[in-house]
């Protein structure tokens, strides 16, 4: 098996990353929130407006983001915390960052050699869609669209070697 | 069949919510649950109660997991309570770090009811 720094200098593109993340996620929603993530059928574009992000640094640098509806970041809240918080609270927000966070955590633990190598930042919220996002990854994005509870949702890795 | 005390460390308030229902799904009996933000904290949560389990996050602002375990045997009411460590630093050199410095268990997130159940059960007797 690959180191991450012998991956990272062999494809900057990192495409081979993407199942890894797809896994990575589908196991937090299915652990932590009780359900199946399904795979959407056709393209799907979704009105994404809360975001949660969470740097990567050490032997990767980078931040992986998971964006997706305040109706599915609340109902993703009640899930996980067996309650109906209110659309746009704390709870909601600080829930979306947890399962941000852990995304995270569980895709760099299934990368060889990352693990220990990496560090995770606490998460950011951010709430609105009129942003653009500048970090200083050197390759394109990996992108995995998802549906939850037939809801988008997106999860973007993007990564600076 | 009796209840347990639980000390749930993280700074994320959230995150203690998680895992307290997780215990409750898990099928353990809380009778009181104690919140503290860091290890500070939940040694000054030590000084004033007792209780049967100990949950701790390891990367936390002020005092981290690994040093609030290190710092457990100087309080008399954490005498035998066990801590088990809940994290999303999975790798295997920081669950043997955190064995090495006291933990009796390790969670990694994600993490389901039972994994909490399988991890927590055998260091409460028949308390839960």
């Amino acid at each position: 098996m690959k180191t991450v720094n012998e991956m990272l200098a062999a494809d900057s593109s990192h495409k081979e990353w993407i199942p890894l993340l797809e896994l990575a996620t589908r196991e937090v929603f299915e652990m932590m929130l009780g359900c199946k993530l399904a795979q959407p059928e056709i393209a799907v574009d979704g009105s994404f407006d809360i975001t949660a992000m969470v740097g990567l640094a050490g032997q990767m640098c980078g931040v992986l983001t998971v964006r997706c509806a305040a109706k599915s970041a609340t109902h993703m809240a009640s899930k996980i915390l067996g309650m109906a918080p209110a659309e746009g609270s704390q709870d909601v927000l600080d829930a979306l960052g947890e399962i941000c966070n852990m995304v995270a955590g569980n895709f760099k633990n299934k990368v060889a050699g990352m693990g220990d190598g990496c560090m995770l930042s606490v998460p950011t919220v951010i709430t609105g869609n009129d942003y653009s996002l500048h970090s200083l990854a050197d390759s394109g994005a990996l992108e995995v669209r998802l549906l939850f509870e037939s809801m988008p949702i997106a999860i973007t890795l993007q990564i600076h070697s | 069949m009796n209840s347990i005390r639980a000390l749930i460390i993280d700074d994320s308030s959230v995150m203690r919510k998680i895992v307290e229902r997780s215990l409750r799904q898990a099928g353990i009996e809380l009778t009181q649950v104690f919140e503290a933000g860091n290890g500070a904290e939940a040694l000054g949560v030590l000084k004033e109660t007792q209780v049967d389990l100990i949950l701790c996050d390891i990367n936390m602002p002020v005092m981290d997991g690994l040093e609030f375990i290190k710092q457990l045997p100087g309080v008399a009411n954490a005498k035998g309570v066990p801590v088990v460590m809940i994290t999303t630093e999975g790798s295997e050199s920081h669950v043997v770090q955190a064995l090495s410095c006291g933990a009796r268990g390790y969670i990694r997130k994600p993490f389901t009811p039972e994994q909490v159940r399988e991890q927590v059960m055998p260091f409460l007797g028949g308390k839960a």
